[in-house]
Order: structure tokens, then C-alpha cells, then sequence
């Protein structure tokens, strides 16, 4: 047999074409003590790539608090996983697929929720809600449409065929996504704590198991590509898209998890990024051993596949599992009734290498430890993170402003219009749990909430489950920004009810190696760390996503936050919609001082300026739990929290909601009054005003009586405009947008 | 009183419908892989939502071909009571169990949302419970789901009272709510024989407590009644 001593035909050159620098050439170089083949330089630059090897973000990522008694398990496996009670866990994590969703949107976003169900349901969790965040460019840009046609198509082609409800998410227009749109991906799953998997675990001399759809040559490199920057005239040296197939990912769901009712399994992992290489290696080193492939074994759907292409294909829907030895029989039974391929495909060794066989040939031998532990740190330099323009706040409030016709403006700009057209094409209903899903007008589950919220099957008990993340605002302040995403995600759980456990993030960025990229990095992850810690809401998975950008023009900073609740019964959850006239209407936490980066500002007056609001931490903490109190005595009758457009926004939206039940305003203010963008805020509406006004007095609680729900038109100021017109006007824009009228 | 609901590879709302009948009968239905080739010992069997096969070629298509297929004909010409919905109402159509066709849905995109039905024949079989309040609530969550009829098929089912449920609006107007292009406003209809019923929406989403209503219940009343 040749050994890959005798294909030492790799060049730095060649390095340098596949994202090793000279530097990390040479590290190579040490650690093999010889030149690399031509298949082991393909593996070190995948592992070594930002994508796999988070080389510019590990450092600061360890900033982020990750413990807490509940959680079960922290960042470093396919998922968290959190304690639920009764035995149960919820295993989550978000992940983007951003670059390949641009190329090819349909077949980016489909592999990019494809992969987040698969990380869950290899820890032995079946998911039971998918969420997204998403990011476009300017409606007026040409590929805007295209893109989010592809894209929404993409995540419902995925998630329906999966049977998975996609119950919530955000989407924003904005022209720094111009070249880079955002496809995060969510997705939450149910396990007993008792049926766990992880990637660790494994023991020398054990079989390894090759899972799933066959190896073909798609998206070889495909971790690569996610981690360089876009210019202008190269697309065609991308690689291809990987294609996804969710038929046979619901086989391998079912298949797996009938697995995992049996005690077969050692270790499992499934093949991401990177595929057969992370997946293969990722068991290597957290069972502290080595692997041998026997390459020629591995399901192929093309013909003359050389090892090279094996270990980077991307090829979707498969997984790699180390069986107690014995087992196979057993286990392909079940792999068999339900059509999937299943073959050994080698043997975990105790030497700690990675050796490939294939034609005869080894290609590759390569020691694992240093493949893992010497890859590239940076401690990239930071510079300053850009400032935004300022906003002459003495200028507001402006002189006889017509509040209504800034209103008007606000509910139909393509931030705040409604999404109904994306997610009325979500399967938000299968699994019949899902007791509120997106939206605000007539949503699919009949309520509207600030997090969407899945129960439990056999329980009373409910996750409340958010995406956030408010890029203008961590644009203008990184720090601030990043705080900002996770107390949103507090409030929005806790608007339900529900208590908030844990978090996973998903930290998109432009280029790193930019010192003012860098800073907005460090400032969003230092932001992130702070709330999580402030508010005992743990960081328990995530993904980084970096290079965000074309031609040297960055995203936004986009770290979006993934937010899970439990509510222990879910007919105490709260919705968003007024449900009776004659309530009083309270403002919590405070009025609004600041139009710094409202949407207010960049809508009604075309400028994207000032300061991004404050976040007060321990005033977000006490709020929350002022107003989960107030649900659990049932004491309140809607809660929506104040975010983007401000007071006036959130009460037009509770009055949209129920569709028939208006408010009457009884407060005079200005328009930095009803449109700042204030934080640790939420209106509530109750049948008891006094005891609710008592009970903040005495907690000291900011409380203001805004007015009281009445009628079928929202009244302020002497004006009144009806809830069919406010909902008509929220209704038409993106609807018509994608018709292209 | 025994149900089978018969598990395709890309089934995903048997979970639902299992949930539904269980609520309304108290009895847990049974679910039968695709692969067994005998349902001589049910009352009832259901063909729930999904993807069977993917939905590749065409939804339902490979499904018609499955094993248990010759046996759910043979149960069809028996009498046995079926009920197939969404998915499940694919594969009648593709068996030509039921008559007709259906498309892609007219927008071309797939939608999930509530619609409101009306049972245009509530003195026969499934849906006799429906007669006082003949106007339901319940979901929809296909991308095929256009019933085609041509004036044949349609004057035939029209002759023989089969059409079981119309698209409406909330005051059971059915010249009003069409979600997908459905010929007539079509949603669901029966075998000449009234023992089995297809349709596209969901009345299993619209049976538990937790559910956006419960209107979905008289009619799983209306198909378990007088069974065993």
C-alpha cells in the first residue's frame, strides 16, 4: 500500500488557493513533519477554515456565560440541550446558511434548515419547532425578490415535507444585505434525558457507521466558501450548492430515532459542513482515539469518486455513529426497513490518527490532536467600529406632526408590513401543538404572541421560542446592540409567560480581518455576554458566520439571538391582542425619551441616525419577572412588549390582532413620546387598573395609563382612523411587493 | 372500535389524526407500516397528511403502489369505512378510489392557514353530525390540493350527492373562500357508497382544547358513530 508520503505533491501555492496562509502552511508542515498530500491539505483547510475552526472568534466566544443548573449541555456538541422537567430536555440550536442561500436560494435554504433539524435529532431530540431569521437586501435591489421567493420556498419545501411546524421568525429589508443575505435557521427538539446522544463517547475498536443519502461531489468545500468574502465577477469559482432531499431526511429522523430506542449507539454524528472530515474527526477527538476509513465502503452516488472528494463532499442527509461492537446486524435492520443506506465504513483505532484507505492506497494519515488543538487562533486586531450619523434630537418633537400619518407610514414600511405572504407557506400546525405561531393579524394557531409558543405533547407545559435581533441598533452600537438582541428575546418570552432558560446565537458578520469588523464583533459578543449573564438566560449553542460581505461592503452586525421559555401551563400563556373593550391599557417600564435609530426616524424621516437605545439590565430583569408574575396571577389580559416603531406600534398592533377592538387614547404626547424605541417596555391591558397600579407602586415599577380599549378605531388626539383601515395598510405591502406590482 | 392509520416512509400527520380519534373515541388508533398487507381487523382505517415517497413524481403516486394498497382496495370494495386526508385524499384520487383530480394550487405556492368548510351533505355517514352546524373551522397545509373535476366527474358526484365539503366563507357562502382553485370550491368528497370520505383540510388540527377551535369534532363524531 502507498502511504500519502509518496503524494506529497502539495505547494504553498496550492495552500493559499484553498485559505491557508504561508503560516498556517507551515504549521502543517511541522505537524506532519513532511509535505501533505493532496487530500490532507483538503482536510486541514476545511478544519482550519473560520467555519469549522472558529479561528477568529474562539477567543472572544469564551466570554459568554454558558452554565446554569438547568442546562444539560453547553456549547460544543451538535446542540444544547436544557432541562424541561418530568424527565425531559429541549435540544436547540440556530445556524445560517447564508452564502449558499445567495448563489442558489431555494437549495441554500432548504440544506440550511435540512442541517439544523439534523444536528438536533442526532443528539436524539425529534424536533418539534423551526424558527428562522432572515435578512434581505433592499426591496429596490434587483435580486431582492428572486431571493426571497427562493428562500421562503426553500424553508417551507424543507420544513413541511419534515412534518416539523415552522412557527416564527423575523424578516428585514436592508440594503446592506444588498450582496449577502442572512438564512438563519432554528430549530428546537423534545428528548428524554435518559436518551441523549453525543459525539463523544467513542472507545478504540469499535465500528464506524455510515448513515443516510450516498456521497456525491456537491458542495465539496462548501465550509470554505462560507468563510471568504464575495467580489464582484467570481462566481463561478464557487462550488456547488448542496442539494436537499427532505424525504430522506424524515427516513434518517425516523430511523434514528428508532435507533436510539435501543442501546446501540456510542457515539453519533451527524456530516455538516465538512462533512465525512468534521464528522469523522469530531468523533476522533472527543473520544481521544483514531480512525480508520475504509473509503471504498462509503455509499456512492457517483461513479470514480477519489478520497479527496469523499472527505469534502457535503452531500446532505447523512450521518457517521460508532455502534457498540456486535450491534450492526441489529441496527441495519432498522436502517432497512426504512431504505436508507447503512455500511461500515471502518474502525475507531487507538493510535489518535485519521488514516484513509482507498483503491488500495492510504491518503491520508494525519494525527488527529494537532489537526483539533493547533488550529489557528487569531487575536484578530480591532479597531473602531464605525459610528453612525447623528441625530439632532433637539429637532423632535417637530412642530404640528401628524402622529397618524407617521403611523400609517410605520405599519406599511417592509420592516414592519406584515410577513403573511412568507408565513402562510410554513407548516406551522403539524405535530398539533402549536398553541401560538407568526404574525399578528389572523395567524395560523389563532393567537398572536411575542414568541411563538409549542406544547408539550401529554403535558401542560409549553416552550416559548423567539427570534431577535435588531441590526440598526448594533450597527450604531455593538455593544448596546448585542445586549439589546438578548433582552428582546428575554421580553418576548417573557410577554408569554413563560420563564426564560437559555439561548443559542447565531453571530453574523463581515470580514474579521478587518479591524472595524472586529471591533463590531468583539462588541456584540461582549454585549451578548452581558445581558445572558445579567438576566440568567445562558448561551447553550450557536454558530459564528463571518465574511458576510461583497466587494468590501459589510452586513449590518447581525448577531440574532434564539431565545426558549417554559411555561409550566399553557392556558396561562399570554397573547398579544386586546380581547374586550372597557380594559385600561398600561405602559410598564417607563416612557420613551430617545428617537435615536428608531425605525421612526429611518422611515418617516429617511435618516438612519443617532444613538441606539440603552439597555438597562437589572431594570429588563425586574420588569420580566413583574410582568411573568402578573400572567401567572392572571391578573392581566394581553402583553406585548415595545420594540420597533415604539408605544403607538405595539398598541396598533394589539388592536390589529384582535381584529374588531380599537383603543382610545387618552394621553396627549408627542411623537418622541409614541415612537422611541425605549427598552425593558411592554403594554399590557387588564380589567383591574388599581390593582396593577398598586402593585408597581409598591415594587416601584414605572406604570402610565395610556387609555383604554374601545371601540373598533383607534382614536388619538381628537383623530381616528378604523382597525380595517391599520390593517389594510399592514396587510398590502410585501403581498404586493412579491407580485411585483 | 379499532382504527388503523397507515404510516407511508414521509408521513408526518398521523400523530394528529391519532391525537384526534383518540379524543373523540378514547381508544388509541393503531398505526400500520405501508409494508403489512392485511386490515382485516379494523373499523376504520385512516390514510393521513404527509409526503409520502417525498411527493416526488406526483403526491400520493408512489404511495398508490405501496403493499398495503391492494388491501385498502380490497377494504374499499368491502365497505370498510376510509378516510383520507390531505395526503391521504392524494392517494384515494391516485388509486381512482375517489374520482377527479388535483393540481398544484392555483397561487403555485404551498398554504397553511384556516379556512372555513361547508358539509354540503349532512344526512349521510361521516357527516351526519355536521346538519346543525354544517360550517366548520379547520386548516390547510398542501401545495396540491386543486381539485379538478370535468363536467362528467362533476355532474356524476353531483348526481350521486357526493361532494362532502365545500370551501366557504364564515357565513357558509361557497362562491367565497376558494384557497387553492378547487373546481366548485370543492374540498372533500365521497365514494358513491358515502363509506369513504377524502379530503385536503385538516378537521384533526381543530379537535383538542389547545387548538385554534374545536370544529373538527362532530365530524370524527360523525365517522366513528355506529362503528363497533
Amino acid at each position: 500500500m502507498t502511504n500519502p508520503a509518496q503524494k506529497s505533491n502539495s505547494t504553498p501555492e496550492l495552500a493559499a488557493e484553498y485559505g491557508l496562509n504561508a503560516e498556517e502552511y507551515q504549521m502543517i508542515l511541522d505537524i506532519l513533519e513532511r509535505t501533505p498530500s493532496f487530500t490532507e491539505l483538503g482536510i486541514f483547510s476545511v478544519m482550519w477554515s473560520e467555519h469549522c475552526s472558529y479561528k477568529s472568534s474562539r477567543l472572544h466566544l469564551k466570554k459568554l456565560p454558558t452554565e446554569a443548573p438547568w442546562v444539560i449541555q453547553g456549547p460544543g456538541e451538535n446542540a444544547g440541550v436544557i432541562d424541561i422537567g418530568d424527565g425531559q430536555a429541549a435540544i436547540f440550536k440556530m445556524e445560517s446558511h447564508n452564502h449558499p442561500s445567495y448563489i442558489e436560494p431555494y437549495q441554500g435554504a432548504t440544506t440550511g434548515v435540512g442541517g439544523i433539524m439534523r444536528d438536533i435529532f442526532t443528539m436524539g431530540g425529534r424536533p418539534i419547532a423551526n424558527m428562522n431569521a432572515l435578512r434581505f437586501g433592499d426591496p429596490s435591489h434587483p435580486k431582492t425578490r428572486h431571493l426571497v421567493d427562493g428562500v421562503v420556498a426553500g424553508i417551507a419545501g424543507y420544513g413541511n415535507c419534515m412534518g416539523v411546524p415552522t412557527v416564527g421568525g423575523e424578516t428585514n429589508f436592508h440594503k446592506s444585505y444588498n450582496g449577502n443575505i442572512l438564512v438563519n435557521a432554528m430549530t428546537v427538539g423534545l428528548a428524554d434525558q435518559d436518551k441523549i446522544y453525543y459525539a463523544r463517547g467513542a472507545e478504540p475498536d469499535m465500528p464506524i457507521v455510515y448513515i443516510g443519502a450516498k456521497t456525491g461531489r456537491d458542495g465539496i468545500h462548501g465550509a470554505t466558501m462560507a468563510s471568504a468574502e464575495f467580489g464582484d465577477g467570481n462566481e463561478e469559482n464557487r462550488p456547488t450548492v448542496q442539494v436537499g432531499d427532505p424525504f430522506t431526511e424524515k427516513l434518517l429522523l425516523e430511523a434514528c430515532l428508532e435507533l436510539m430506542q435501543e442501546d446501540m449507539i456510542v457515539s453519533i454524528q451527524d456530516m455538516g459542513a465538512a462533512g465525512l472530515t468534521s464528522s469523522s474527526v469530531e468523533i476522533a477527538d472527543k473520544g481521544g482515539i483514531g480512525v480508520i476509513l475504509e473509503l471504498d465502503d462509503v455509499p456512492q452516488r457517483e461513479q470514480n469518486m477519489s478520497a479527496y472528494e469523499l472527505m469534502l463532499s457535503e452531500s446532505q442527509e447523512r450521518m457517521l455513529m460508532i455502534l457498540k461492537p456486535g450491534s450492526e446486524e441489529d441496527a441495519k435492520k432498522i436502517f432497512d426497513k426504512w431504505d436508507l443506506d447503512f455500511a461500515v465504513i471502518g474502525r475507531t483505532t487507538n493510535d489518535k490518527h485519521l488514516k484513509l484507505n482507498m483503491y488500495g492506497e492510504c491518503w491520508c494519515d494525519i494525527p488527529v490532536p494537532p489537526l483539533v488543538d493547533k488550529s489557528p487562533i487569531y487575536d484578530r486586531p480591532q479597531g473602531e467600529a464605525p459610528k453612525p450619523d447623528p441625530l439632532d434630537e433637539t429637532g423632535y418633537p417637530l412642530p404640528n406632526n401628524d402622529l397618524f400619518e407617521a403611523l400609517k407610514t410605520l405599519l406599511s414600511c417592509p420592516d414592519m408590513a406584515s410577513k403573511r405572504w412568507i408565513w402562510e407557506q410554513y407548516d406551522s400546525l403539524v405535530m398539533g401543538e402549536t398553541t401560538a405561531s407568526s404574525g399578528v393579524i389572523g395567524t395560523q394557531s389563532g393567537t398572536a404572541a411575542d414568541a411563538a409558543l409549542v406544547k408539550i405533547p401529554g403535558h401542560t407545559k409549553a416552550l416559548a421560542i423567539t427570534t431577535d435581533c435588531t441590526p440598526r441598533y448594533c450597527y450604531a452600537a455593538p455593544f448596546e446592540g448585542g445586549k439589546q438582541a438578548v433582552a428582546e428575546s428575554y421580553r418576548n418570552i417573557s410577554a408569554t409567560g413563560a420563564t426564560p432558560l437559555a439561548i443559542t446565537n447565531n453571530l453574523n458578520f463581515g470580514n474579521p480581518e478587518r479591524p472595524e469588523i472586529m471591533a463590531q464583533f468583539v462588541g456584540g459578543i461582549e454585549g451578548i455576554g452581558a445581558a445572558s449573564k445579567a438576566l440568567d438566560y445562558p448561551v447553550i449553542s450557536g454558530n459564528v458566520s463571518l465574511y458576510n460581505e461583497t466587494s468590501g461592503e459589510a452586513i449590518f452586525p447581525t448577531p440574532v439571538i434564539g431565545g426558549v421559555g417554559l411555561i409550566q401551563d399553557h392556558t396561562k400563556a399570554m397573547g398579544l391582542s386586546f380581547n374586550a373593550e372597557g380594559e385600561a391599557i398600561l405602559l410598564i417600564g417607563g416612557t420613551g425619551t430617545d428617537l435615536g435609530q428608531s425605525l421612526y426616524i429611518r422611515e418617516v424621516h429617511n435618516a438612519e441616525a443617532g444613538n441606539a437605545p440603552r439597555v438597562d439590565l437589572g431594570k429588563e430583569k425586574e420588569n420580566g419577572a413583574f410582568i411573568r408574575k402578573l400572567i401567572d396571577n392572571k391578573e392581566i389580559t394581553a402583553c406585548h412588549d415595545v420594540s420597533d416603531g415604539g408605544l403607538l406600534l405595539a398598541i396598533t398592533e394589539m388592536a390589529m390582532a384582535s381584529k374588531a377592538i380599537g383603543a382610545k387614547i387618552t394621553l396627549e404626547q408627542d411623537e418622541v413620546f409614541w415612537f422611541a424605541e425605549n427598552q425593558a417596555r411592554y403594554v399590557i391591558t387588564t380589567k383591574d387598573q388599581k390593582n396593577i397600579i398598586d402593585q408597581c407602586t409598591q415594587e416601584s415599577i414605572e406604570c402610565l395609563e395610556v387609555g383604554h380599549t374601545h371601540l373598533n378605531t383607534l382614536e388619538i388626539a381628537g383623530q381616528t382612523l378604523s382597525i380595517e383601515a391599520l390593517i389594510t395598510l399592514n396587510e398590502h405591502w410585501l403581498k404586493n411587493y412579491m407580485k411585483g406590482t | 372500535m379499532k382504527t388503523a392509520i397507515i404510516v407511508f416512509p414521509g408521513t408526518n400527520r398521523e400523530k394528529d389524526m391519532a391525537d384526534a380519534i383518540e379524543a373523540v373515541s378514547g381508544q388509541r388508533p393503531e398505526f400500520i407500516w405501508h409494508k403489512e398487507t392485511s386490515l382485516d381487523n379494523y373499523d376504520l382505517i385512516v390514510l393521513p397528511g404527509g409526503f409520502s415517497y417525498g411527493d416526488y413524481l406526483r403526491c400520493g403516486a408512489m404511495a398508490a403502489h405501496s403493499p398495503i394498497m391492494k388491501e385498502l382496495l380490497r377494504q374499499a370494495e368491502r365497505g370498510t369505512r376510509i378516510f383520507g386526508v390531505c395526503n391521504g385524499f392524494q392517494m384515494l384520487i391516485e388509486t381512482q378510489i375517489l374520482p377527479g383530480a388535483l393540481l398544484r394550487n392555483n397561487s403555485l405556492k404551498f398554504i397553511c392557514k384556516h379556512v372555513h368548510l361547508k358539509a354540503e351533505n349532512t344526512t349521510e355517514s361521516f357527516t351526519h353530525k355536521l346538519s346543525n352546524t354544517p360550517v366548520i373551522h379547520v386548516p390547510i397545509a398542501h401545495g396540491d390540493g386543486n381539485y379538478f373535476a370535468n363536467d362528467n366527474i362533476l355532474d356524476d358526484i353531483k348526481a350521486h350527492t357526493q361532494i362532502a365539503f365545500r370551501y366557504c366563507d364564515e357565513n357558509g357562502d361557497t362562491t367565497q373562500g376558494n384557497p387553492n382553485g378547487s373546481t366548485e370550491n370543492i374540498a372533500g368528497i365521497y365514494n358513491k357508497r358515502k363509506t369513504i370520505l377524502g379530503m385536503m383540510p385538516h378537521p384533526e388540527n381543530a379537535t383538542l382544547d389547545h387548538h385554534e377551535n374545536l370544529s373538527g369534532v362532530g365530524l370524527f363524531q360523525g365517522i366513528l358513530d355506529g362503528l363497533g
